[in-house]
């Protein structure tokens, strides 16, 4: 596992995508950070967060579309299958190693509270806990948007159609809250709120630490990873 | 060494493996013979576990691949059809992720030295893998196999694509290797085989079809020579002789020719050898042989050759059956 993560986390600054990534993402959050709170000004950084999730339904995809379709279109997998390696180690190395590209950008955007700090404290101080449970929801959101996008780099070998799906998944996951009160089934509804990422976000953002979240949150990205392998593993039997 | 127990693979509906059983002894060098889509890659993968069978049994090193896939998998070399590279990494990169992947314990600089001394690519190492040429990819693709040092190797198509010099080499390599290794490799190239493995297993269709020793297919390829005749002389009277002559199967006037003279091609006598007597033949007739050229079987009259055989074996055996079933 840990050879395959290291791979994959040199593969991303070694091709132009992890440089790609992290600029883009720091000029987005930066761009959204001025307009949200900044200008607004605010110390309240949960609508800035809030459509930081919105950026991330179309940047995610884009670190994670290469991880399985790539290797399959190269027929890399076969080294990595017939390497002494479980597939649940390929996918969680994998994993992390488009977790660790995402957080390290997530914590260089943890600076633009620095200068919020300094200028929004004379009316309204920055609070601590909800700051940081704005941060950390954001990374708990991302980590299951990247599990999304793994999951769907398994069906495909082509990692544009696996960008295009994951972001497709994902704006249903994160618009679910928004259409879901229209239903009337009350059984489409229930289900339907299991995917809705969006909807636990609200406590972290008040600097409540929401510990059923957290569990939410963890589950539905174990529960896709698991689908990851389970996919990949059912390819040899087919 | 490697055995391999009625495994069947079916593809949907399609049977790419119909009940192949084989076992691969220590330090042997066993060629996999078939044309495009006979099922050779597809028993590769099984062997490799990249691949499960539908049902039957393959075991590496007395380990069941599919049982403790990690331990048989670690006893294992394999170089793909299309070699696993990496392109944005270099050999050396590559080979270090190798390393870590396979779990070795050999001292990792000596080891991976060494390798790439044997397979001739240390002078590429720091180069990008993506800018190498397809021979030093197929061999980059070979060093790969070789990390960790398994005592089993398994090369799917491993010279296609390269210019003859670069075959003639892979194969001299792939001979050395099988001193100390026990080798598959596949080909549909008749002659690869011929050179490089101690034993020829043809598959066709999903069936294994043949599992013979080298010297063994070579005998039977030969024992109906065909040769390639130029004679100067008069090309009825000529064809005529030659089909008189005792130990002539056949001949033919193939329509070729030029100013030295006609060409034919003669089929001779199962064990017979016909070129002295028709030379003889030929000298008294004062028609003198301008060119003499044995014709080698190609891989597809083999395949027609021993098809044929295989469907009288199986239609005898399909008689007995017919015939038990009468009594019932």
């Amino acid at each position: 596992m840990t050879a395959i993560f290291r791979r994959e986390l040199r593969s991303y600054f070694t091709t132009p995508l992890g440089y790609v990534f992290c600029a883009v993402y720091l000029a987005a959050s930066g761009f959204l950070f001025a307009v949200f709170t900044l200008r607004s000004g605010t110390s309240d950084v949960s609508s800035f967060s809030r459509m930081m999730i919105f950026g991330f339904v179309v940047l995610l995809p884009v670190l994670t579309m290469r991880t399985f379709s790539e290797e399959k279109r190269l027929r890399t997998d076969q080294l990595l299958l017939t390497s002494p390696v479980s597939v649940t180690g390929i996918v969680l190395g994998k994993f992390l190693s488009a977790l660790t590209v995402f957080a390290g950008s997530l914590l260089l955007s943890c600076l633009y509270v620095i200068p919020l700090g300094r200028y929004a404290a004379e009316h309204s101080p920055v609070n601590g806990a909800r700051t940081f449970g704005c941060f950390f929801a954001m990374f708990l959101i991302g980590m299951c948007f990247i599990a999304v996008g793994i999951f769907v780099s398994t069906l495909t070998e082509s990692p544009v159609a696996a960008a295009i799906g994951t972001m497709a998944i994902l704006i249903l996951f994160s618009t679910v809250s928004l259409f879901n009160g229209m239903i009337d089934s009350y059984a489409v509804r229930t289900v339907l709120s299991w995917f809705s990422v969006y909807a636990r976000f609200a406590n972290f953002a008040y600097g409540i630490f929401d510990f059923s979240a957290l569990v939410y949150y963890l589950s539905f990205t174990a529960v896709f990873l698991f689908l990851a392998v389970r996919v990949t593993d059912r390819r040899r039997w087919s | 060494m490697i055995e391999v127990r009625n495994v069947i693979k079916y593809y949907g509906n399609v049977t790419a493996l119909d009940d192949v059983s084989f076992t691969v002894n220590e330090g042997e060098i066993v060629g996999f013979l078939g044309p495009n889509g006979a099922g050779k890659s597809t028993m590769m993968n099984i062997i490799t576990g990249y691949l499960s069978s539908t049902s039957g049994d393959v075991s590496v090193c007395g380990i069941d691949v599919l049982e403790y896939p990690d331990e048989a998998k670690k006893r294992i070399g394999f170089l793909p059809e299309q070699p696993p590279l990496y392109r944005e990494m270099t050999v050396l990169e590559y080979l270090n992720f190798v390393y870590d992947l396979k779990k070795c314990t050999l001292d990792r600089k000596a080891h991976i030295a060494e390798i790439l001394s044997v397979t001739k690519t240390a002078d590429v190492k720091d180069r990008l893998i993506g800018n190498l040429s397809k021979g030093y990819r197929q061999r980059v693709g070979i060093t790969e196999a070789l990390v960790g040092n398994p005592p089993v190797m398994i090369f799917d198509e491993p010279t296609v694509g390269l210019d003859p010099k670069q075959i003639i080499e892979i194969r001299n390599l792939i001979r050395n290797l099988g001193k100390n290794h026990t080798v598959i490799l596949s080909t549909h190239i008749l002659t690869e085989v011929q050179s490089v493995c101690d034993r020829i297993l043809i598959i066709n269709e999903g069936r294994l079809i043949a599992d013979e020793k080298t010297a063994d297919i070579s005998r039977a390829v030969g024992s109906n020579r065909t040769y390639s005749v130029k004679v100067s002389g008069p090309r009825r009277d000529v064809l005529r002789e030659l089909r008189a002559l005792p130990g002539v199967k056949g001949a033919e006037d193939t329509g070729d020719g030029d100013s030295d003279g006609a060409v034919f091609a003669v089929e001779a006598d199962r064990g017979v050898d016909v070129r002295r007597p028709m030379f003889n033949m030929l000298a008294s007739k004062g028609w003198p042989i301008m060119e003499l050229t044995p014709r080698g079987m190609s891989l597809e009259e083999v395949f027609v050759m021993i098809t044929d055989e295989d469907e009288k074996r199986r239609a005898s055996r399909g008689v007995k059956k017919t015939g038990g079933d009468g009594k019932r």
